[in-house]
């Protein structure tokens, strides 16, 4: 039997509703509330213990919340973790996808929960954590609490996971290569489908696209910098410009590290070859014969001596744009704007290749 | 800054100037090191320009060199 800790919240732990939001969180022996519900229906899995924590408790000391939670964990031996069914209460959703996150990274173990899909913890999580498509109310409890109690037995059991949209989780973002066979579908050549999809196109017909294209996010226009000379400037680059060691290993291609490095000492450019590309996705002759064809350090060093610009920040910042997902690139879009933000960027010449 | 500027516009680039190409945005082997340095100096320059410049939507700076 494999076991698992299920983590709800005050109002399913039967500790009291929106008064006791505030309760900390307890591990409890054994199953309580509804997780009663869990072990009734799983066949192979068991919940050995239940964490039971405050929804506003959880919201506003979120960073506590989850060390508690966490040292609670580090003496009990489980296979998996489930929290929720969440349904569509916001915070109560936020905090299972936190918990199944920060569980996943702390146990190495599959965590698995359940949300509707209006729930803000479905956006902010699906990537990281298995959440199952859910209903909007607690009278969803039962169908539910089904789907989790079978996926969940399905990852615990390390059996193979097939698509979002047949197995009910909310989709990853993650693509693997499948056979339809392998899927319980009859095999279609490529060429085929592609030429079905077309046909139904074209009488108006209904067809699903295999390959969704990613949502688009729209970025405010950022106001425009009044002058340059009051500013502190900013170079950043997805051209795979580093030192020439590589300090910090970024990959070649699909990157998910970037660095920065300081060129507040460098007064006429970035020297070659000192300096260097590791972007797989292009010839590097030029950019390691001469760095500032794609980090332009000495037109800014020019600029800087003539009085156009200010300051310019001391170090510039670096990844790798080629096979990169648009996630790790917004992730580190984000932590690097994120670092800008913090040293009191005003302006940024950003250079992609 | 860069070369491929329909995909820098499908991804939602607010302010871009054109570049040479993908392995050189700014330098260009085919030119004297004299010219091929006047290019990256006007090329950065329109850059500057362009983020003290307000924008009403996704805008290309036009470049000389």
């Amino acid at each position: 039997m494999l076991k698992s800790v299920h983590y709800i919240n005050q109002f399913f732990g039967q500790v009291g509703g929106e008064e006791m939001a505030d309760f900390e969180p307890v591990l409890y022996e054994g199953a309580l509330g509804c997780t009663g519900i869990f072990n009734s229906l799983a066949g192979n899995v068991e919940v050995i213990s239940t964490i039971v924590c405050g929804d506003n408790f959880f919201a506003s000391r979120k960073e506590e919340a989850l060390e508690r939670i966490l040292s609670m964990l580090e003496n009990v031996s489980f296979d998996f973790f489930v929290a929720g069914p969440a349904f569509n209460a916001g915070r109560y959703g936020i905090a299972c996808g936190e918990v199944c996150r920060a569980v996943q990274e702390r146990f190495a173990v599959p965590a698995v929960t359940s949300m509707n899909e209006e729930n803000p913890g479905v956006q902010l999580f699906s990537k990281d954590v298995y959440i199952m498509r859910g209903g909007k109310r607690a009278t969803f409890m039962k169908q539910d609490m089904e789907k989790l109690v079978s996926f969940s037995e399905k990852i615990a059991l390390k059996q193979p996971v097939l698509p979002a949209v047949m197995e009910g989780y909310f989709p990853r973002g993650v693509r693997h290569e499948v056979f339809l066979e392998d899927l319980g579908m009859k095999p279609v050549m490529a060429s085929d489908r592609a030429f079905e999809m077309l046909l139904a196109k074209l009488r108006g017909g209904v067809y699903q696209t295999e390959l969704p294209m990613p949502a688009l996010d729209r970025v405010p226009i950022a106001p425009a910098v009044k002058s340059l000379r009051d500013v502190r400037l900013a170079l950043v680059t997805s051209g795979g410009i580093v030192p020439r060691n590589n300090p910090d290993r970024i990959q070649s291609c699909s990157a998910t590290k970037w660095g920065k490095y300081d060129i507040s000492s460098l007064a006429s450019g970035l020297p070659a070859p000192e300096y260097k590309t590791i972007h797989a996705g292009y010839d590097p002759g030029e950019a390691d014969r001469n760095p500032n064809v794609v980090v332009p350090l000495d037109a800014v060093r020019r600029y800087q001596s003539e009085d156009r610009l200010g300051e310019v920040d001391e170090f510039f910042y670096t990844t790798v744009g080629t096979g990169t997902t648009q996630g790790e690139a917004a992730r580190m879009g984000r932590e690097i704007a994120a670092l800008l933000h913090e040293r009191n960027i005003g302006a940024v010449l950003l250079t992609a290749t | 800054m860069c070369n491929l500027t329909n995909i820098a516009l499908s991804v939602g680039v607010n302010r871009l100037v054109p570049t040479v190409s993908v392995p050189y945005p700014l330098g260009n082997p085919l030119l004297r090191p004299e010219d091929e340095w006047a290019l990256r100096y006007h090329r950065v320059g329109v850059a500057l320009d362009a983020l003290e410049t307000e924008v009403n939507g996704q805008t290309i700076f036009p470049v000389k060199i």
